[in-house]
């Protein structure tokens, strides 16, 4: 027999007897373990646990009460950063929102009013046809004419305001870190994992620290909201400026730049259409934390859907939900048209007068002046009567109240298939499996899919989840994850296939996912909650619908990257098209398709806290517990916990995936 | 006394990978190439002195990975050399500090690229302008003198278009008013032209040969061509793994090729656009009819010679006669045989 045969042979020997000790330590390890009297082994014992959550809690009092710099605590400096912070966003929400007031409370007089909402369309619609073109002035307009519309008015402009005053915050400390990377490979060295932390650790997580550190309030919530939008800029500057071409780095040292000349007049420019796409992220990400944030005081659409969904006020959850969409979409597509302009040739604008030479600006200037004179005297230029406003709230509500009375019973034996046939025997499976064995299945894994170094790392960081007393919940969290990562990868690698084999599904499939995508995640939740009620089947479903989209998109690119010579050596020896697919482009995309289920994961577990707002007992209910709570400790160290779930799925999984290539010869192996 | 040459280099060499400091002991140093490879280091530059001469065109020729890119980036200051000196006019580089090197880019050197390198962003005007504007030069002062050189590649009237509206040649030639736009004394030129279409890159020979007839810099060619050597070099240095093997005018390289790895590459040389006169004539003074310069090209004067039934006269710049040059060895160096 062939040596390579028998590899295969033992190697799927080892996984066989693996799952089966697995279940049957599972199914018999408790009462196994009562016998022999050691309970320790099926739960872990509440005295091994190391207090770790007390103790980061204290570390965080004493960072707050205690530490003093020579001349300031620390909670002049948070104070200091949050001053600072506030001083713009309350400037941009005046502007858009609120109007410049006097006095304090019930005394304010309002002295300037905000921007008429005539102006901020016109604005809009001017930064469209500026950017792009007039249709894109279009769809930017009919946004916002939409949140004029549908009352959705002024709380939108608190969530623009906060954007507006986040994204450039998170932009430029972007940049100047990924900078500092570029230039000292030392600090990039530090930064890289710290930012892997970051992206992996959930947003709830730092919520806590943050409250504790800034108290409730807007400033919280731009702070947050930075640090979560932040990570992806400073990769991508790090990254565009390290892809900048050699010789015009060289070119730059030959001019006789300075370090600063250098940065700032050869590597930024040159570098300039990448750096859009890291802005362009920071923008969506920042609308990503915008419901998030409403937890810790940010206003606007996030707490209007926040507190419509602890209402079950669908209609009106959903039109503030849908309202973000939509200022997601117009502020993205602005963006990426920006992004497009700044690698284009545009000549300095030429004209007899300032008219002719800035048309858009002067035309927008004019709207401002009429609207703020005749707002005076005729208030519906100045705000958008209440009475012209469309509201579709009692449609969404009825329409649920109606398939809720209609299809109840359906609705009731599709959960209940599901949770008896599916979901309760996975969780009840990874719930028995005895802690000690779970580490040594999942050390073993890493050793075969990684070598030492990612076994360690396995042992390592399971043992960590166990000692901080958090196993159980651990559990419950791989459960819902992994049971909704089945689902969301049986739905979406046939789906990516057919996106990928057939070009008219291919556009449906990619309008339907793109829409997904820019939807919040917290979206998903109001009509899962309406028709299911709370659980974990709700749960699931919110977070398949959530974390769907990279198994498609990663499937379709998988498929159809595969190299055209192969399929035509396929169909040149005979293959049917049915043999095509699974002998030549589904092996050859299964590294992508891997890659994708990796993507699914860590969506899967982002969107793991949200759900816990629809009751789920899991790492995420801990999160959440500890943020309303203001429990620092608890907050981070489940938070942790999430991230090292995260950190090991993503590892072993980018491990398989990298042998799926060296297997194929995608890739030199290179150890 | 000589003239001092405008740059110097001395025992330069540059390793690649874990270099043990025992290699460096002068006991062990110079190493050999079998060296080299006990200790696992690559040595991309091995042993490189050079003397460049005021005003002449000096070519580094060598094929890809002979170390000719990696010597042009240590003499111009890009990196640093792992042993060696190299003196700017009898300055010692490697001494000199940060503040010192930024001076001498500015003012003393010009460098031009193989693929352009220049900024996407900003207009050919801006782009020439950019060097002065480093330097902190006004912008009406930057884009005047750029408007100057602009004109002199012939590129007036495109001084606001963006660099991807123009052609490769066109691109080079924004390079080259660049690189000239802070006159420098020293110009280094990275394979200029290999990444042009032939045609083009004839072209772009014959105006740098213009340029220099007129502006007379000191001139650090590479490429990796070697017609294009023979045709711009006063003197040619050719390297293989590292090592300078020949430094010869482009004449003596193809009449003495120091091995046959240099031989190799004459061969193929049109012999007669490179040899001249003098060094083939006979040193009869027995000849008759029309004089020639001892230093014309044998195939300027080769139907003068083949012509005439007796050898004709070779003659110095004053005009004495040295020797004489008869039609057979004309004919050999036109059949690639004789020289």
């Amino acid at each position: 027999m062939d040596a390579r045969v028998l590899e295969q042979r033992k190697s799927l020997a080892l996984w066989l007897g693996l799952f089966a000790l697995t279940w049957f330590f599972a199914r018999f390890g408790a009462s196994i373990s009562e016998a022999l009297g050691m309970e320790w082994l099926i739960s872990y014992p509440k005295e091994w646990i190391i207090p770790l959550n007390d103790k980061v809690s204290a570390l965080m009092k004493w960072l707050v009460e205690d530490v003093h710099f020579i001349l300031f605590s620390f909670t002049d400096m948070t104070r200091a950063l949050a001053w600072l912070i506030e001083q713009p966003y309350y400037f941009v929400r005046a502007l858009l929102a609120t109007g410049f007031e006097q006095g304090v409370g019930r005394r304010a007089v309002q002295i300037v009013p905000p921007l008429s909402w005539l102006t901020i369309l016109a604005g809009v619609i001017a930064l469209g046809h500026y950017a792009k073109d007039w249709f894109l002035a279009a769809i930017v307009g009919l946004s916002f004419a939409y949140l004029a519309i549908f009352g959705q008015w002024e709380s939108a402009m608190v969530t623009l305001a906060s954007v507006v005053v986040a994204v450039p915050i998170g932009v430029i400390g972007g940049l100047l870190l990924g900078i500092l990377a570029y230039r000292h490979p030392r600090f990039d060295r530090i930064m890289t994992p710290v930012l892997d932390l970051m992206q992996t650790i959930p947003i709830f997580a730092y919520l806590v620290p943050i409250l504790f550190m800034f108290g409730f309030g807007p400033v919280s919530a731009l702070v947050a909201t930075v640090i979560y939008a932040m990570p992806p800029m400073v990769r991508i500057t790090a990254m565009a400026l390290k892809a900048v071409d050699p010789e015009i780095k060289d070119f730059g040292v030959m001019s006789g730049c300075t370090r600063s000349q250098m940065t700032w007049r050869i590597l930024v420019p040159s570098a300039l259409s990448s750096l859009m796409v890291g802005v362009n992220q920071v923008i969506m990400l920042s609308l990503n934390m915008v419901i998030i944030a409403s937890m810790i005081g940010a206003g606007g659409l996030g707490f209007d859907v926040l507190s419509s969904l602890r209402r079950l006020n669908i209609g009106g959850g959903f039109e503030a939900g849908i309202a973000i969409v939509i200022l997601a979409i117009a502020i993205d597509r602005l963006s990426q048209a920006f992004a497009v302009r700044s690698s284009q040739i545009h000549p300095a604008p030429q004209g007899s007068n300032i008219f002719k030479r800035h048309p858009r600006s002067t035309l927008v200037a004019l709207v401002l002046i009429v609207a703020l004179i005749v707002g005076r005297f005729v208030p519906a230029f100045q705000t958008y009567p209440d009475e012209m406003t469309l509201t579709t709230g009692a449609f969404w509500s009825d329409g649920v109240k109606y398939l809720n009375i209609n299809y109840f019973d359906v609705f009731e034996a599709v959960k209940i298939f599901f949770l008896t046939w599916f979901l309760l025997p996975i969780k009840r499976f990874f719930l028995n499996i005895p802690w000690p064995w779970f580490i040594v299945v999942i050390t073993i894994i890493g050793w075969k899919f990684g070598g030492w170094k990612l076994a360690l790392m396995n042992g390592v960081m399971t043992l960590f989840i166990a000692s901080t007393g958090m196993w159980e919940k651990a559990m419950v969290t791989v459960y819902l994850c992994g049971a909704s990562v089945i689902i969301a990868s049986a739905i979406g690698i046939p789906l990516g296939v057919l996106a990928a084999i057939n070009q008219r599904a291919g556009r449906v499939i990619g309008v339907v996912i793109d829409t997904l995508q820019t939807l919040p995640s917290f979206v998903y939740l109001i009509p899962v909650v309406m028709l299911f009620r709370i659980g974990d089947f709700t749960a699931m479903i919110a977070i398949v619908l959530y974390a769907l989209v990279p198994a498609v998109r990663y499937a379709a690119h998988g498929v159809k990257s595969v190299s055209p010579d192969l399929i035509e050596a396929g169909i040149v020896s005979g293959c049917t098209k049915r043999q095509i697919l699974t002998r030549i482009r589904l092996p050859l995309a299964l590294p992508e398709i891997l890659l994708g289920i990796n993507q699914t994961i860590m969506l899967a577990l982002s969107m793991l806290v949200i759900t816990a707002l629809v009751g789920t007992r899991d790492l995420g209910q801990e999160v959440y517990i500890a943020l309303t709570k203001a429990d620092t400790g608890r907050g981070l160290v489940a938070g942790f916990a999430i991230a090292f779930i995260a950190i090991m799925a993503d590892r072993i999984i980018n491990a398989s995936a990298k042998n799926a290539r060296i297997r194929f010869g995608l890739e030199a192996k290179n150890d | 006394m000589t003239t001092q040459a405008k740059l110097v280099c001395k025992h330069l060499w540059k390793l690649y990978g874990n270099i043990p400091s025992q290699m460096m002991d002068s006991q062990y140093f110079p190493p050999t190439d079998n060296e080299l490879e006990k200790f696992g280091v690559i040595g991309a530059v091995k042993h490189a002195s050079l003397e460049i001469q005021d005003g002449e065109i000096f070519v580094i020729m060598g094929l890809s990975g002979s170390g000719k890119s990696t010597l042009v980036r240590l003499l111009s200051g890009l990196i640093e050399p792992s042993v060696g000196e190299i003196f700017i006019d009898g300055q010692d580089m490697l001494k000199m500090s940060e503040k010192e090197l930024i001076e001498i880019r500015r003012h003393k050197m010009g460098m031009v690229f193989q693929h352009f390198a220049l900024l996407p962003h900003l207009s050919v005007l801006q782009n020439v302008a950019f060097p002065l504007s480093i330097q902190g030069q006004s912008k009406s002062e930057a884009e005047g003198r750029a408007l100057e050189v602009i004109e002199l590649v012939g590129l007036k009237g495109r001084e606001d278009y963006f660099p991807r509206e123009l052609s490769g040649g066109q691109q080079q030639r924004v390079g080259i008013a660049r690189s000239l736009a802070v006159e420098p004394e020293l110009w280094f030129l990275d394979e200029p032209f290999s990444a042009l279409d032939p045609l083009i890159r004839r072209e772009m020979q014959d105006e740098f040969l213009r340029l220099q007839a007129m502006l007379k810099k000191t001139i650090v060619f590479i490429t990796h061509d070697f017609d294009e050597a023979i045709r711009l070099a006063d003197r040619i240095a050719i390297m293989k793994d590292g090592a300078i093997i020949q430094v010869a005018t482009p004449e003596e390289l193809v009449m003495n090729p120091a091995s046959d790895y240099v031989g190799e590459f004459t061969k193929h040389i049109s012999r007669a656009k490179v040899i001249s006169a003098g060094s083939v004539m006979g040193n009869a003074k027995d000849g008759k009819g029309a004089e020639i310069s001892q230093r014309a090209k044998i195939v300027d004067v080769a139907a003068q010679v083949v012509a005439a039934n007796s050898p004709l006269k070779v003659v110095d710049e004053n005009g004495t006669v040295i020797g004489s040059l008869d039609a057979k060895t004309v004919i050999d160096i036109l059949v690639q045989q004789g020289g």
